[in-house]
């Protein structure tokens, strides 16, 4: 069921009236329930990937946990007979059995998750179809990326025992897979996400009308911009459009996953909010992003979070990397120093790479990222001279080529997930120093994309007004919260000029090819 | 307080309500300048309530009849429920519907749809879809319009959620604003009436040239499911205590195989019904294919429709007991309206005709 479909509309409506009828401590159960109907709707075939997780995390955590509270009593009871030492032998040893399990929890569900995005390329797919295991060769199941990453999180807080663990398997199961971030995200914190799920709710209005609100602005986003302007990416993929055309996809995809991915999680977060819950917010106005840096903290910061409490800082503070810095500070100084934040940096790009896909464009999009982010640490003290210099960050329009900087930069990394030919891909980069066609923005080439110019007219005025919220957002905070402020004939006026503005100008229906939101995919 | 607010949001939810509504109106295809056809099912229930004959089926029924001659000629009242490419199952979900205004003293099928057992075996998906949407939207809404929606769906269209975009149209048509013309602002409230009791008039001439040849079938039986809603139909106006008659338009084309006749024969015979096939019965009406036709024979133009009613109309008096209305006063003063029109427009028709030709 995509969240553009009026099945879900017609069903988050229903969810949400019974939802606030019901007793209260049923509504958790009613949330599993609407959860599981979500995803049976995706196919039956996929329920027992998520149930896989499920078991497994169940399992894991609730071993481990028994262990720890094994060690805690053990611990209390022999206080006075144990030293200091044989505590800390003791500990270690339920911590090496405890991997063990972490480990093993892992193993299998990332397994899974790597023959399922494996099997989506074509040569292991062809190996799986002629030794008779076509029936794994489904397609990805249903925000299986993203519930994975949420339930691994889980089990490894519950090993570093930040997170107790949950002990009822259907609470657990809601938490993994609570349907309006099961498509795609943001990945929640246990600890904050589970609390919330199975807490009981009264109906708030002004919750649920502010929940309703950001849903709207979601289908905005989604239906008005990005698939109305996915034609025209979908065009300039052709290999005709080099040089200064390859430079206006990079922007046109800009635009696209934007309004895509930000939009799929207003839907996510408003829908949460009208019931409740709240789940963290996966972008803070990227765009506006001036450093590389700021960027990843503006743009899916719970998957950036993520692989930065899992992955980056596990690595850079690991044994091995512990006595590379030794050695190598000795050898290269302040460079040896950095050297294992940098090596980290490299594996956590990496895995944030395969994440998305197991080709060569998403490796090679990792590794882009992780190179700017190096080179822009390392470039810091130059930047710092020649700022001393020269003083430009006083200037009022420095801090626009920042962002404008910026936003070409990452437009251009960010583009290569469109060119699983990763030579295709530099082959365009090249281009743009060989190629200089910018007439194509005159010469007629603009109205064969499948737009007309009414369609430009409409993604023109809906990227001033996202543009112009954005800065309000920036620079007062809420917008709802300002609304709410003004007079309510006003406020509702507004609103239902961009609910007809969805309604009419929505690409949806026949005529048009709705598309799945791009990171269902992942 | 709280009294007046809930007051405001009521009045505010009726205002953006009516807007949507309004917006629906505007952006739905008015059917008055092409596809006239789209327009004809809407039309009927500013007309219900007297009339003893009721045609349903395809552009078969609507355009090679004129209930204007039966009045006429032996002061029947009728009308036609017919749409383009109407599938059986709109037909019988039509039929039923009819039934909640009015009972009629006969029902008349015309049996053409019978070859279509599947919404997918009636030519492409975007075409089913647009004939579709010309049949349905036009009813009101009611379980026979759901009914006829849940049936009708094309195969590209069977999610439960197309069924939204038929009972919100504004769903289908959001687009449309961009080719919005001034029909649409002109027929906003209010349509002209585009039939003359369900009956499209047409008065081209476009004589039949050569026989019509169609590649013979591998299998002439009809598919269950229509016969499913024949069985239906007949069970429908034995309820209602309803005479059901089937015919077959006498349009040369799209081919009635002889194999199908005797499939509607002896269905009829065995259902006790009356069943006429029109295209044996060419001479005796006195259709002339050099004048009575406005394309080569696939429908007959007004010439040819006042032939068929004229002796249709005998058949329905004398032997279905149809009654003589034009004694009611009531009644006759409606129809010489009608009438009126009727001839006001085949005069405006021929003289464009005319005006064409020279």
């Amino acid at each position: 069921m995509q969240f553009t479909s009026f099945g879900f509309l017609a069903f988050a409506a229903a969810l949400l009236l019974i939802y606030y009828l019901i007793p209260k401590k049923g509504q958790w159960m009613l949330l599993l329930g609407a959860s599981c109907l979500f995803y049976l709707w995706a196919g039956t075939e996929y329920l027992v990937f998520i149930l896989i997780t499920v078991l497994t995390t169940y399992a894991a955590t609730n071993i481990i946990g028994r262990r720890l509270q094994q060690q805690d009593a053990y611990i209390a009871k022999h206080k006075a007979e144990l030293s200091r030492e044989d505590r800390k032998t003791y500990k270690a040893k339920v911590k090496r059995g405890n991997r063990i399990w972490l480990i093993g929890c892992l193993v299998v569900n990332f397994s899974v998750l790597a023959l399922c995005k494996g099997l989506l390329i074509q040569p292991f797919r062809a190996m799986a179809q002629d030794t008779g295991l076509d029936f794994l060769t489904l397609g990805l199941p249903l925000g299986i990326s993203f519930y994975m990453f949420q339930s691994m999180g889980y089990v490894i807080d519950v090993y570093r025992g930040t997170v107790r663990p949950e002990r009822n398997i259907f609470r657990l199961a809601l938490f993994v897979s609570y349907f309006p971030q099961l498509i795609q995200g943001p990945i929640s914190k246990f600890s904050l996400l589970a609390p919330q799920l199975c807490a009981p709710h009264s109906f708030d209005g002004k919750e649920v009308s502010f929940g309703l609100q950001r849903m709207l602005w979601g289908y905005f986003k989604k239906l008005v911009v990005a698939d109305r302007i996915a034609v025209a990416v979908a065009a300039l993929k052709g290999s005709e459009f080099t040089g200064f055309g390859f430079l206006l996809l990079s922007v046109f995809y800009a635009v696209q996953i934007y309004a895509d991915f930000t939009g799929g999680i207003d839907i996510t977060i408003g829908l949460s909010q009208a019931l409740g819950i709240r789940l963290p917010e996966n972008f803070i106005r990227p765009y506006f992003s001036k450093n590389i840096a700021e960027y990843w903290r503006r743009w899916h910061i719970t998957l950036g979070e993520w692989m930065k409490d899992y992955i980056f800082y596990p690595i850079s503070v690991s044994q091995p990397m512990l006595k590379l810095s030794k050695s190598a500070r000795k050898r290269f100084g302040n460079f040896g120093k950095r050297l294992p934040v940098y090596v980290a940096s490299v594996a956590t790009w990496f895995v944030t790479g395969i994440w998305h896909g197991l080709t060569p464009n998403f490796i090679l999009w990792g590794m882009l990222n992780c190179f700017f982010i190096v080179l822009s640490e390392e470039c810091a003290p130059l930047y710092t001279k020649f700022h001393g210099k020269f003083h430009l960050k006083d200037k009022a329009w420095y801090g626009s080529f920042e962002i404008l900087r910026m936003f070409m930069l990452m437009n251009l990394i960010r583009v290569v997930d469109l060119f699983p030919d990763v030579g295709e891909y530099w082959h365009r980069v090249g281009s743009l120093f060989t190629t200089w066609n910018i007439s194509l923005l005159w010469d007629g080439s603009m109205m064969k994309l499948g737009l007309t110019g009414l369609d430009y007219a409409i993604l023109g005025s809906a990227l001033v007004l996202i543009f112009s919220v954005s800065l309000v957002q920036e620079k007062k905070g809420s917008l709802r919260a300002l609304l709410q402020t003004k007079p309510d004939a006003l406020r509702w006026a507004l609103l239902f000029v961009l609910f007809v503005a969805v309604v009419l100008m929505g690409s949806y229906g026949i005529g048009y090819n709705a598309s799945n939101f791009i990171y269902n995919q992942f | 307080m709280k009294k007046k607010k809930t007051f405001k949001l009521l009045a505010a939810l009726c205002l953006c309500v009516a807007v949507l509504y309004l917006l629906q109106m505007l952006l739905m295809p008015k059917y008055m300048d092409e596809s006239r056809d789209g327009a004809l099912i809407a039309e009927y229930y500013d007309n219900t309530g007297n009339n003893d004959v009721i045609f349903i089926g395809d552009c078969e029924v609507y355009e090679n009849i004129s209930p204007i001659t039966l009045w006429e000629d032996y002061g029947i009242t009728s009308y036609i429920r017919g749409s383009p490419q109407q599938m059986i199952w709109q037909s019988y979900y039509l039929m039923e519907e009819t039934f909640r205004y009015e009972t009629p003293k006969v029902v008349v099928f015309n049996v053409l749809s019978m070859k279509y057992h599947t919404p997918a075996s009636a030519g492409s998906s975007d075409q089913r879809e647009a004939y579709n949407r010309m049949t349905l939207d036009g009813m009101r809404w009611s379980s026979s319009k759901w009914n006829s929606i849940l049936a009708s769906m094309t195969e590209t269209e069977k999610q439960w959620q197309s069924i939204f975009t038929y009972l919100f149209p504004i769903l289908r048509y959001h687009s449309r604003w961009s080719e919005l013309k001034q029909d649409d602002f002109t027929y906003l409230f209010q349509k002209e009436q585009i039939g003359h009791n369900g009956y499209l008039m047409q008065t081209g001439i476009k004589p039949v040239t050569a026989p019509h040849m169609e590649k013979p079938l591998v299998d002439y039986t009809f598919g269950e499911n229509s016969y499913y809603y024949l069985d239906k139909m007949v069970a429908l106006c034995e309820e209602y205590g309803v005479e059901l008659v089937l015919m077959k338009a006498p349009s040369l084309y799209p081919v009635w195989w002889d194999q199908w006749d005797a499939q509607m024969e002896s269905y009829a015979q065995e259902h006790g019904l009356k069943y006429i096939n029109f295209l044996e019965l060419v001479d005796e009406i006195g259709i002339d294919w050099n004048t009575d036709t406005y394309d080569t024979g696939l429908h007959l133009n007004v010439y040819g429709a006042e032939k068929l009613a004229s002796y249709f109309g005998k058949i329905l008096s004398e032997e279905c007991g149809i009654p003589d209305r034009r004694g009611e006063e009531a009644i006759s003063t409606l129809w010489e309206e009608k009438t009126q029109a009727y001839y006001d427009q085949k005069q405006a028709l021929e003289s464009a005709e005319q005006q064409q030709g020279e």
